[in-house]
């Protein structure tokens, strides 16, 4: 494949590797035995896992009265952590399948694990609910299934019931989305393993081959589930918000929660991506996969969502007020000045304010204030949840039955519980499995690779496998001119006496593609049509359709030199040229000067 | 593919220098058998011939599946088999149907492709199909020819002059 990145993109891949390197990097970690500091977290994990069952059950036992909810606050922390958990899930399916559709390469290096957290903060989410059914042993009910009861079913009508089928189809899919993703990967770990491992690696790889037509197929069905996965992703969120909206309480009630939810969901899901990220890439030292430029990427959707955030509070304050409806305007008064304004100012400092540090690159690109901040939109994003479901509950309609809630330590224990199922979950994961998509990542190497793009590149020119193609390219080609094109795809400069001989056969198809003279063009030189090249425009055609302030931001990447140069008359020049109108390209080219309008 | 196929391959370690060989295959009307790649090698489809994947269509299938399942279930339970009256609602109350529905018809999608895919690649849990080298889930890029369908002299001297790093015979 030849690559055509744009200039200004940062490399994604750095260090110099190769595929064997990719391979070797990546799977790696699966093959070592456990750090120390694997050990340590993997036993705190499993503690705070033993003391959540422990919880669970007391719950079970005493029943849910154990949990301090009362007449008036029924949803306490359980539905705040189902909501958290389940923001949290958002991120791994916003990465793998809407980066995807929108092409975004860096997602290759974060996808795999955003993709776990997914699925195991889903399953985090998913027990909350359970329990508090309070009768665990009935949980099936809540599935329409022909049963004994008449048949009696569910309410198709009711929200909480399109949660059921939202977070099971959720799950669901994560998993498929997850697991086929793994194949090609455990068939990389299997071919280099042996005796029992060889085994159980044959087995999670399902028998994958790498036959050209089965990875067609691998690609078709990815692509069709990163569609369907994308307003799935948004419908989840959307429908565990219908939980409050469709109610008639006062602060719950509102059109904007959809919107605000899901993105308050990405805003929270990229944060923990974020902190498990940079745990997991200076442990497993995966530096050279997960560059400072995901990092930034990364920040840059926090900030996008965190102020979409922002702005849906205050759209909820003004339109409480606007409205006109007393209740509406006492709910939102009283979240900032009632019982709870401490959960209030929480949520508003850690969700509106912090983020907004970064709209400094200097912050996006630092790791440890990343890390910091990514911690405190966690706890920021778990203080809405509670703002909304506490406050609001606490304060109904009739005053005698006003109330104050506060957790018991069952309940604080079994949220505890669910970060030791989620860390024991993600911890396993990083010793089985390659952390990084080894296969996806291999596919963006000659297109992000450091040694191919940025300021460590090397010059490909001479490198063994144009040496290996010569004789080929002959072969299809009688003549020399396929051989020259292809250098100047790998952005070396083109050699003046060639370039005659190409102008003349620039129509004649090349393999890798047609090249099209660009010096034609009045202002382009052969320096300026390398870095055309380079920014992955070719052809006269694609001149033509490229808009001047495109140009002019590769011009100006280059450097001073080129910054002069004004490329306003380029497009309509290579559309005469492509269009074979010499005649006319010879009129226009007079009136200009230097290529200058 | 039938078993006990005796296989001559060549392993290449770049992409572009095995996709020109391809072309050159091809062009030689040399019957490929295969080509084996540790990740998808985009362009290679066209070359080697191989029509665009049928996946999505047997996913919009099922999905339309889902969706008839969802809806006319519903349909079926809240005015036929027990009709219930919520909130002074119609029986057949449509727009209370859709989030259900949508989500069936991702699930049923979803579920059904996966499940297409592993079967008509011959794959699933347990199944262990032959390979023909280690590197190629990891650097090499593979090339195989049914050594019954072609001309073995051929094809070696065509795969040693495309470029291929090692030229092998495997039975599988």
């Amino acid at each position: 494949m030849s690559a055509i990145v744009s200039p200004i993109r940062e490399p994604l891949i750095t260090g110099h590797k190769s595929y064997h390197d990719i391979t070797e990097d990546l799977v790696g970690p699966t093959e070592k035995a456990p750090t120390p500091a694997w050990v340590i977290g993997f036993v705190i994990s499993v503690a705070l896992l033993g003391f959540g069952v422990f919880c669970i059950l007391w719950t079970i036992w005493h029943g849910i009265g154990t949990w301090d909810l009362n007449r008036t606050i029924g949803w306490g922390w359980d539905i705040t952590n189902f909501v958290w958990w389940i923001g949290i899930g958002h991120a791994g399916t916003l990465i793998s399948a809407i980066l995807l559709l929108f092409r975004q390469k860096w997602r290759t290096g974060v996808n795999r694990a955003a993709e776990a957290m997914t699925i195991f903060a889903v399953m985090c989410a998913g027990l909350f609910p359970l329990i508090h059914m309070g009768r665990l042993w009935m949980a099936m009910f809540i599935f329409p299934y022909p049963n004994t009861r008449g048949p009696l079913w569910p309410n198709f009508n009711s929200p909480l019931l399109w949660d059921v089928f939202a977070i099971s189809t959720y799950f669901t899919v994560s998993l498929l989305f997850w697991y086929t993703g793994l194949v090609p990967d455990f068939a990389s770990v299997r071919d280099r393993a042996k005796g029992l491992r060889k085994k159980i690696y044959n087995f999670l790889s399902f028998g994958w081959t790498g036959s050209a037509k089965h990875w067609q197929r691998w690609e078709a069905l990815s692509l069709v589930l990163a569609g369907i996965a994308t307003p799935l992703v948004l419908s989840v969120h959307t429908i565990v918000s219908f939980d409050f909206a469709t109610s008639v309480i006062p602060g719950w009630h509102t059109t904007i929660f959809p919107p605000y939810f899901v993105a308050g969901a990405v805003f929270s899901g990229f944060a923990m991506v974020l902190t498990l990220m940079i745990i997991t890439r200076k442990l497993l030292k995966l530096e050279d996969y997960i560059t400072l430029e995901h990092v930034e990427s990364m920040n840059k959707i926090i900030l996008v969502t965190g102020t979409i955030v922002g702005v849906a509070y205050l759209t909820e304050l003004f339109i409480a007020w606007y409205s006109g409806y007393v209740y509406e305007q006492f709910a939102f008064f009283n979240r900032a000045a009632g019982p709870y304004w401490w959960s209030y100012f929480g949520m508003m400092f850690c969700n509106v304010i912090s983020p907004q540090f970064f709209w400094s690159k200097k912050l996006r690109r630092n790791i440890a204030f990343t890390f910091f901040l990514s911690i405190v939109i966690n706890i920021g994003m778990w203080f809405e949840r509670f703002v909304i479901i506490a406050t609001t509950l606490a304060r109904d309609y009739l005053p005698s039955s006003w109330s104050y809630y506060s957790p018991t330590w069952v309940e604080m224990g079994i949220f505890a519980g669910t970060f030791g199922l989620f860390f024991v979950l993600y911890l396993i994961f990083t010793r089985v499995a390659p952390v990084v998509a080894i296969a996806e990542v291999k596919s963006i190497l000659k297109s992000s690779g450091d040694q191919y793009i940025g300021p460590n590149k090397i010059d490909h020119h001479h490198d063994d496998h144009s040496h290996h193609a010569a004789p080929v390219v002959s072969a299809v080609h009688s003549h020399g001119i396929a051989d020259h094109k292809e250098g100047n795809m790998m952005g070396t400069n083109v050699a003046p006496e060639m370039t005659e001989a190409t102008s003349i056969t620039s129509a004649a198809e090349s393999f890798i593609g047609d090249a099209d003279d660009l010096k034609k063009i009045e202002g382009i030189g052969p320096k300026i049509e390398s870095l055309l090249n380079d920014a992955g425009i070719h052809t006269w055609n694609k001149l033509s359709k490229t808009e001047p302030s495109f140009i002019k931001e590769v011009l100006t990447a280059a450097g001073n030199r080129f910054k002069m140069h004004d490329p306003t008359s380029w497009p309509q020049q290579a559309k005469l040229a492509d269009e074979g109108k010499w005649d006319e390209l010879n009129d226009l080219q007079d009136r200009l000067d230097g290529g200058r309008v | 593919m039938a078993k006990n196929t005796e296989v001559l391959f060549g392993l290449y370690n770049d992409e572009e220098v095995m996709m020109r060989a391809v072309k050159v295959a091809k062009e030689q009307h040399l019957e490929i058998m295969d080509v084996y790649t540790p990740f998808p090698v985009h362009g290679l489809d066209p070359i080697l011939g191989l029509e665009e994947s049928r996946l999505h269509i047997a996913g919009f299938v099922y999905g339309m599946i889902g969706t008839l399942t969802a809806f006319l279930g519903m349909t079926w339970i809240f005015t036929k088999d027990w009709p219930i009256v919520f909130g002074g609602k119609p029986y057949w109350s449509v727009p209370a149907f859709i989030p259900i529905t949508f989500e069936l018809t991702v699930l049923f999608a979803s579920i059904g492709m996966v499940v297409s895919f592993y079967v008509v690649c011959g794959m699933g849990p347990g199944v262990t199909n032959a390979y023909l080298d280690d590197g190629i889930t990891d650097d090499k890029f593979c090339i195989a020819f049914n050594k019954a369908e072609v001309e073995v002299s051929k094809v070696e001297s065509f795969l040693s002059s495309t470029g291929a790093a090692i030229i092998k015979s495997k039975t599988i």
